[in-house]
């Protein structure tokens, strides 16, 4: 067998088998399983009985007497702010509020509780409001239109083609998620990989395998079959969370539906996602290579690994940011800018989608990177390969990189 | 054909040099010592052989080529500072690496075990790397070497760590593998192991070659006019002994220009005098390579 082909074999198997490795595929598609499952045993079981909340109320602008129960809120009239107070602290109502007699001009209603809280609970408010709304309309128009005053839109929105056809992707939330989720594991295996890698050439140079395998095999095969056996296992574990993916939201829009019936994958996600794993990998493969070259240690090496292995989480930073600012152009410079390229990417198809030239600059600069830093990697490899102890200055660096 | 043949080869690090137009060569089933004191450039010396490092100047060639995969194969080499996989299997290691010399996964298990059968190492065929002592990971190391059958064997400090039984155990394959007709080449500073095992030697100091050539003939050309002698009785005057010096259990005597050996060896029989030791004084390699590296530096 070819030697290159032995190596990856070996590295590919040994990657495998790590429990780390096993841990971090098998617990995305689990945990998602376990999540349907839980849902299910929870679903089968009778809906908990919302308790009825009552509310004290002092009017004392006069003519709110009706509509006294607002969904599980239930209103009980007081002559007197003293009798509802005597009545908060016996526990016969929750709290109370009191409707001033100067109510309709300066809309300012009192209310009065025990508990200490950081704001009023919105059900709360609501159900007073109702209760304002619907007492100060009754009479006057319709139920059906006090209902509507009450509730007056239910937002349904549907996004057309270019064409004035139904889009196949109707965007919100339920296409974001996926993306957002895959985008966080994509960043953690590329993660993963470059740590097995510096750690596998950090190994191989501290335990002075390197002499042992270099008097069998070339550099260059040495560094092609590690890249490309490590490459191979991660790309296994993306592919196994990919492929769990479909099956997986069929079985939580069928068992939970509702907002999971409503997620959808964003064309060309799957394709998108195995492109940018690959050429991600590559980059962050010939960046581990270098930094493995020169690290006279295996902890320096993975200390040194970490600041690029840090930037790929950048856009997951601002992912937030992302959601309120589709169309910021820091968007276009963290899609084009290599390091995170993948991630950014990944989190755009789900919110806003991207522009071709965009991903066409994005792939470009990101292929043009990699071949630049495959080359100077093989340059280090081959100048620090031996070192071991201390690491060379940067400067050194350089100068060496130069001369070749 | 030579098995190696290094021709003038120099090799600089920033502003030292490490090798200095160095030359020798290494036959087909010969036992080839490199020797030279710490930081001589053996090592440096045998990564340019090994392809690791690419010689400045001069060149390298194995069985008449330069270094290939092809020739890679029919090479085994035991570095100074010794390494394996620390996580895997003994037999797993062994396997993968002999895989990389171009031997079938099959055939290796099998060579394995015979190999760990032979150095009584078969009870830790299973074992990780990282159980072993020391020595026993040594063992396993010189497994690797030569598990591919290689026509030549570069061993850079073999016995450093070994206990004596392992040493006169590698000792043993060593010479049963000289005697199969393959090239070895021992580098060490542990000049007792050269003098029992090589044939010829390089001798180099500060990355110069300073001794080369047959090791009897070299010690030869260091071999002073004196003989070492214990006899029972009174020594008297001897005819062409010029002093003499007492040792622990033995005398010294130094002979003129003009004497031989024989000549003393037939005077003390034609004396009758019995004769427990008589030895024409050699200085050890220890001693050549002190004198050498001394006179040198």
């Amino acid at each position: 067998m070819n030697k290159t082909l032995l190596i990856f074999r070996h590295e590919f198997l040994h990657a495998i088998k790590r429990k780390g490795f096993i841990i971090l595929t098998i617990i995305v598609p689990v945990l998602a399983l376990i999540g349907i499952g839980v849902f299910q045993l929870v679903s089968n079981d009778e809906p908990p009985l919302v308790e009825t909340v009552t509310i004290g109320y002092v009017d004392e602008a006069g003519g709110f007497d009706q509509y006294t129960t607002q969904g599980y809120i239930e209103l009980v009239r007081f002559d007197m702010p003293s009798d509802a107070t005597a009545a908060l602290i016996n526990g016969d109502v929750a709290e109370y509020f009191v409707i001033p007699s100067g109510y309709l001009s300066a809309g300012i209603i009192n209310r009065y509780t025990l508990e200490r809280q950081l704001e009023t609970p919105p059900a709360i408010t609501t159900g007073i409001k109702n209760f304002l709304t619907s007492n100060m309309l009754a009479d006057k128009v319709p139920p059906e239109t006090v209902y509507r005053i009450e509730a007056p839109l239910e937002l349904v929105t549907t996004r057309l083609t270019e064409t004035g056809e139904i889009a196949t992707e109707q965007g919100g939330y339920g296409n974001v998620i996926i993306p957002a989720m895959f985008s966080l594991l994509l960043a953690l295996s590329l993660q993963a990989s470059t740590v097995y890698l510096v750690q596998g050439l950090g190994d191989e140079k501290e335990s002075r395998l390197i002499e042992v395998l270099l008097s069998s095999v070339s550099p260059r095969q040495l560094l092609t079959g590690k890249v490309l056996g490590l490459g191979a296992a991660g790309l296994v574990q993306v592919v196994v969370w990919l492929a769990s993916l479909p099956l997986l939201l069929n079985l939580a829009s069928s068992t939970i539906g509702g907002f999971f019936g409503t997620i959808q994958l964003p064309a060309n996600f799957l394709v998108l996602g195995i492109v940018y794993f690959l050429l991600g990998y590559s980059l962050f493969a010939a960046l581990s290579a270098g930094v493995g070259a020169i690290s006279p240690s295996v902890r320096e090496g993975q200390q040194l690994s970490m600041i690029y292995a840090m930037l790929v989480y950048v856009p997951l930073w601002f992912a937030s940011f992302l959601f309120i600012f589709p169309d910021s152009p820091i968007w276009t410079v963290l899609t084009i800018l290599p390091i995170t390229a993948p991630i950014a990417v990944m989190l755009r198809l789900g919110v806003t989608g991207l522009a071709a030239w965009e991903l066409a600059a994005s792939l470009t600069v990101l292929v043009l990177s990699i071949i630049l830093v495959m080359f100077l990697a093989i340059r280090a490899f081959r100048v620090y390969l031996l070192m071991y102890g201390k690491r060379p200055a940067w400067g050194e660096i350089i100068r060496n990189l130069r001369s070749g | 054909m030579l098995a190696v043949e290094v021709n003038h080869v120099v090799k600089s690090f920033a502003d030292k040099v490490a090798v200095d137009n160095l030359s020798f060569s290494v036959a087909q089933g010969e036992m080839f010592g490199l020797i030279g004191p710490n930081g001589a450039g053996k090592t440096t010396t045998i990564r340019m052989m090994m392809d690791i490092l690419k010689p400045d100047s001069g060149d390298v060639t194995i069985f008449g080529e330069k270094l290939n995969e092809a020739t890679k194969n029919k090479l085994g080499y035991l570095p100074e500072e010794r390494g394996l996989y620390k996580k895997l299997k003994v037999i797993d290691s062994i396997v993968y690496l002999a895989s990389l010399k171009d031997i079938d996964r099959h055939s290796a298990a099998e060579r394995a075990n015979e190999l760990l059968n032979q150095t009584g190492m078969m009870a830790s065929k299973d074992k990780k790397i990282e159980e072993l002592s020391r020595g026993m990971g040594q063992i396993i190391q010189f497994i690797v070497t030569i598990i591919h059958d290689p026509q030549l064997l570069v061993l850079d400090e073999p016995f450093a760590g070994l206990d004596p039984v392992n040493t006169e155990l590698l000792k043993g394959m060593l010479a049963d593998l000289r005697n199969q007709g393959k090239a070895v080449i021992l580098s060490t500073h542990q000049m007792n192991q050269v003098e029992e095992l090589c044939d010829r030697i390089l001798m180099i100091n500060k990355g110069q070659g300073i001794l080369y050539g047959d090791l009897g003939e070299i010690k030869s050309r260091y071999r002073g006019n004196s003989v070492l002698l214990d006899v029972e009785g009174e020594l008297g005057g001897i005819p062409g002994v010029t002093g003499e010096r007492v040792h622990k259990g033995y005398t010294e005597l130094i002979l003129d220009s003009k004497t031989v050996p024989q000549q003393v060896l037939s005077h003390l029989i034609n004396r009758g005098m019995v004769i427990n030791r008589f030895e024409v004084a050699t200085p050890s390699l220890n001693e050549i390579f002190l004198k050498e590296v001394g006179r040198k530096s």
